[in-house]
């Protein structure tokens, strides 16, 4: 299918919306009425028709203005995009992986023209048309990692594998759900999962790094995370803490169905083949309360899962202040009837709210 | 499924070495590209010998850009339960195998400032890939190769040939042998060390690296590690609820796919942790033989490796 682009922002008057379509595929992260950290990864090979799941990176709507918000991030901090010396080969094994996928999976958009070292890359969208020399950094306006990720939407954090863990040595990190890549640069996987509470206490870093120490080329993986974002903001940094953090404040009775938004990160895992690195791609995907409330299964679910949710988790994901004030919105969505289970909204078959 | 992706090949090129060693070549039978990979990669090639399906671990050797075909080398062993032997005798040009997708449990630290690869005998074959890579990002190496005699000295004229200064081989008819300490004691700081070779030769660098200070994480070593036969068990499979036989021959991983059982796996040769197996009861003892479990775990009663270790004893239970 052809995509309409939007012209949107996520900052200042945050114009950016979701047509129809986004919210039909919007992955909702919630498959039963609650929630609990969990190693929740599953196969990335592809999923139903349209939805986030069916390509290995999805383009949506949002691609131009995210694209737009990224290279602005980067004009005032370009430390956002790191990459230490030893992480180059895998900088362009990512960018093999993206521009070899998004050739594949959208031909109208993309198209990579391979002679021997000699490749053409065209992104149609971003009016790009660029020869250049694989491996031969010089023919690049930038790294092969922060040339590709600024055509890509989502965040991209790529790990060196090595002593049985995995290093955080380059990534380009502009909507990340408040962490930082210059903070964590270098440090492994324990150690920049330290602030997440409960988790390690129930071994679900141990299980989960040995996972990802064992994910094989060709086999990629995925997993949905979630938080909570008050105004769409792609960049809610600990850098501009201090500019989005006060916006939190902003909730009233009245405005939070449409400035609340849930933030969903799809994130996926791959092989590089090279460089045995692995890449983690973080998706964000955001949805304002009151565009999740046209599904009925989402606005029942949406509200269990808060009401129910341990206050540590709350709190890390820094909206227990508000939380009285989204189980007063959510609950006028919850009639009571049962859901069914998995994510997907079922617009046909859930039964229409009876309230 | 278990195992990593498949993809099927066709043998074509097959190129005697030495009395022991064999070359095979491998593209797709499709005709489209082999997936690039990374040197110290193998990959799990699947022989069907009559009733018998054998899957073997290989190194891949070949330069790792070329996406045309991959090659390997087999060192027929004799002793073995026949899979090196039906590659030998079996295999043949134009006929059709499934091998896995590249997997490296034994990939290059890309932040070292020199690479000291000590290879013995056919451990040589994931240096040759790796040599490959570095070649291509002018990257300072240095090969110290061990071989039985020159008659067996695989790919040896090609690496003196090539690279005079680096490669640096030594016989063991000739009485020849590798100075370790006065090797490691030359290194300049920021080397890493990668050894492959037979279980003796892996033990003497780890552990004369460890008396002369060097850290552990800076010695890297893969092991060709097979199963080794052992007495005969039986098994509980709790999941599966099956009790299952282990042969004398056959490993408890293979027994388990004998019998059905889906069971994970990756490398075959106890480094990958993909097997790993809880044990729900036991009385008698385990012979771990992984490089995968600590020595707490291994002790513990509640882990086994199925791919290479096995059990004496009355009662095994697993949670599989
Ligand atoms: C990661 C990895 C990479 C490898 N790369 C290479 C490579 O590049 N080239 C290469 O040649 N090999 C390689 N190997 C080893 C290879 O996978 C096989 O183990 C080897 O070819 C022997 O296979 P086989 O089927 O003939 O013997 P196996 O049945 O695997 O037996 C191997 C050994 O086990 C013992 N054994 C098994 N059964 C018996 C029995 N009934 N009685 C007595 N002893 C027994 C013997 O000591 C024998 O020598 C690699 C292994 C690993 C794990
Ligand atoms: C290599 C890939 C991964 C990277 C780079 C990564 C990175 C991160 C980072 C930077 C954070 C924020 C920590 C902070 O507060 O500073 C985080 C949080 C978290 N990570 Fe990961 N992670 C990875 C894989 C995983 C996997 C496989 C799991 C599986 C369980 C996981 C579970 C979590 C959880 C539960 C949180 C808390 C999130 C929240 O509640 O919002 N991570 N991760
Ligand atoms: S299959 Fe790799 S450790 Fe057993």
């Amino acid at each position: 299918m052809t995509i309409q682009f939007n012209d949107e922002t996520f900052r200042d008057d945050y114009s950016f919306r979701n047509s129809d379509r986004a919210i039909r595929r919007f992955p909702f992260p919630f498959h039963e009425d609650s929630y609990m950290y969990s190693v929740n990864m599953e196969q990335h090979r592809g999923g139903p028709k349209d939805s986030i799941y069916e390509k290995r990176f999805d383009v949506d709507e949002h691609y131009l203005s995210e694209m737009r918000d990224r290279a602005q991030v980067l004009a005032d901090d370009p430390l956002r995009c790191q990459s230490l010396p030893h992480m180059t080969l895998a900088g362009w094994d990512l960018l093999e992986l993206i521009m070899v996928s998004k050739s594949e999976d959208y031909p109208d958009l993309f198209e990579l023209h391979r002679d021997g070292d000699t490749w053409r890359w065209i992104n149609k969208p971003m009016g790009i048309d660029d020869t250049f020399t694989f491996l031969d950094e010089a023919t690049l306006p930038y790294g092969p990692m922060e040339y590709i990720t600024r055509q890509a939407q989502g965040d991209f954090a790529v790990l060196d594998q090595r002593d049985d863990n995995l290093w955080m040595d380059a990534g380009m990190i502009t909507t990340q759900a408040d962490w930082s890549l210059d903070f964590d640069i270098g440090m492994n996987f324990f150690e920049w999962h330290a602030p997440v509470p409960l988790a390690h206490e129930k071994g679900i870093f141990v299980r989960a790094l040995k996972f990802l120490l064992n994910i094989q080329q060709g086999a990629p993986a995925r997993r949905l995370n979630w938080t909570m974002t008050v105004n769409p903001l792609l960049d809610t940094s600990p850098e501009n803490y201090h500019k989005w953090g006060i916006q939190k404040t902003t909730l009233t009775p009245e405005n939070i169905g449409a400035k609340q938004h849930l933030r969903v990160e799809l994130q996926t895992f791959f092989r590089l083949p090279r460089s045995n690195a692995l890449v983690f791609p973080i998706r964000c995907y955001l949805c304002s309360f009151q565009d999740l409330m046209t599904a009925p299964k989402w606005g029942r679910r949406l509200h269990r899962v808060i009401r129910d949710l341990p206050d540590e988790l709350a709190t890390y994901k820094g909206f227990i202040d508000n939380k009285p004030l989204m189980l007063e919105y959510l609950s006028k969505f919850d009639d009571g009837l049962p859901t069914s289970p998995g994510i997907w909204p079922e617009f046909e078959t859930e039964p229409p709210l009876a309230k | 499924m278990s195992g990593a992706e498949k993809i099927a090949v066709k043998v074509t090129d097959i190129v005697p070495l030495n009395e022991l060693v064999t070359r095979f070549k491998f593209e797709r039978v499709d005709g489209g590209l082999l997936p690039t990979f990374s040197g110290g990669a193998h990959t799990v090639v699947e022989l069907r010998d009559g009733a018998i399906t054998r899957l073997n671990p290989y190194s891949l050797m070949s330069d790792p850009m070329d996406q045309r075909a991959y090659t390997i080398s087999v060192r027929r062993d004799d002793a073995g339960r026949g899979g090196s032997l039906f590659m030998h005798n079996n295999v043949r040009l134009g006929d059709e195998l499934t091998i896995s997708y590249p997997v490296n449990l034994f990939s290059l630290d890309l932040r070292a400032k020199k690479h000291l690869f000590i290879a013995g005998g056919i451990g040589i074959t994931p240096f040759l890939a790796q040599i490959k890579q570095l070649e291509l990002f002018n990257g300072n190496w240095e090969l110290h190769y061990s071989c039985r005699s020159p008659d067996l000295g695989s790919y040896v004229d090609e690496l003196t040939g090539r690279h005079p200064n680096e490669a640096h081989i030594y016989y063991d008819d000739q009485k020849q042998a590798i100075d370790l300490v006065r090797l490691l004691d030359g290194q300049p700081l920021g080397t890493h060390v990668y050894v492959c070779g037979p279980k003796g030769m892996i033990d003497w660098v780890r552990a004369t690296a460890a008396a002369e200070g060097w850290p552990r994480e800076a010695i890297h070593y893969e092991e060709f590690l097979a199963p080794k036969p052992g007495k005969p068990f039986e098994v509980k499979l709790a999941v599966s609820n099956k009790v299952i036989h282990v042969g004398e021959d056959e490993s408890l991983l293979e027994a388990m796919e004998r019998e059905g059982v889906d069971a994970p796996y990756l490398c075959r040769g106890g480094a990958c942790g993909q097997c790993e197996t809880d044990v729900i009861d036991y009385a008698g003892k385990f012979i771990h033989r992984d490089h995968w479990l600590d020595e707490a775990e291994h002790s513990s009663g509640k882990k086994i490796m199925p791919c290479v270790s096995r059990f004496e004893g009355k009662t095994l239970v697993l949670d599989r």
